[in-house]
């Protein structure tokens, strides 16, 4: 599997870490309700097919939105967050 | 009182070294400055560098002028190597000594690709790769900073200390090449 890291260009899956879903990036607020944290820290889809998930490319340090699918590997977009 | 004396980053480590088809050797110790420009000031640090002939290099880029080499080093990061960092830069850029940090390493020959496609998971043929590029990339699990410098020869550069085991790595890699080169012919 190959990712194409905003910076550097297509590398390797091994020149990434995974960090989890990009349900991350969704951070209720500070105030919301324990089901919306529960939600937020413990649920998630297991699609097969197309998922969204955050890698760190770690010889540049970016964070990278993966959009790929489970099922043909494909991967679909990759797009930095930080 | 301690005895301290100077000691390069690859002393003691067996360099010069030639197996089969590939020779490596440490590099010179030369002064290393990282430069990373203040927010919006990335155009006021080419002016500067410009004046060098130097370019502020884009990720995977190099740059050579008058005996002195600029290279993409990271993110909003470039490397200046050979000289001391231009008058007036530190006014747009937040520079930094690196010299000591580092060790640099020469792998070359005819061989030198194929040790390194065994230690790094980059495409580092000549199309792919072309002369004066650079990449920040794992060799095995270690992080360098690798550029090419001739048709058959690339300088690596780890922390200083990982010297001892990026060599190791390198060797074990270039005798196994070596091995089965030998066994081919
Ligand atoms: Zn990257």
């Amino acid at each position: 599997m190959r990712i194409s890291c905003p910076c550097c260009g297509p590398r390797d899956r091994r020149e990434f870490t995974y960090y989890g879903a990009a349900d991350y990036l969704n951070r209720p607020a500070l105030d919301a309700d324990a089901s919306a944290w529960d939600d937020y820290l413990h649920l998630r889809d297991n699609p097969a097919g197309e998922t969204r998930d955050l890698w760190y490319h770690d010889p540049c340090g970016t964070w990278v939105a993966v959009t790929r699918d489970t099922v043909t590997h494909a991967v679909i977009a990759a797009e930095a967050v930080a | 009182m301690a005895d301290l004396s100077a000691r390069e980053p690859c002393a003691g480590l067996g360099l010069p070294l030639t197996l089969g088809g590939c020779r490596l050797a440490a590099l010179p110790v030369e002064r290393i400055t990282a430069i990373q420009p203040f927010p919006g000031k990335v155009a006021a640090v080419e002016t500067v560098l410009r004046a060098q002939g130097l370019r502020f290099p884009a990720p995977g880029h190099s740059h050579e002028a008058g005996g002195a080499r600029i290279v993409w080093a990271g993110r909003e990061t470039a490397f200046l190597f050979g000289m001391a960092a231009p008058e007036g830069l530190s006014a747009h850029a937040a520079l930094s000594d690196q010299s000591d940090g580092w060790a640099g390493l020469r792998l070359e020959g005819p061989d030198a690709r194929a040790v390194l496609a065994r230690l790094l998971p980059i495409d580092l043929r000549a199309g792919a790769f072309e002369p004066e590029a650079c990449a920040r990339a794992p060799l095995n699990h270690m992080q360098v900073l690798i550029r090419r410098a001739g048709e058959a020869a690339f300088d690596l550069f780890v922390y200083r200390s990982m010297a001892g085991t990026a060599v190791h790595e390198l060797t074990d890699a270039m005798r196994a090449v070596a091995a089965r080169q030998a066994a081919v012919r």
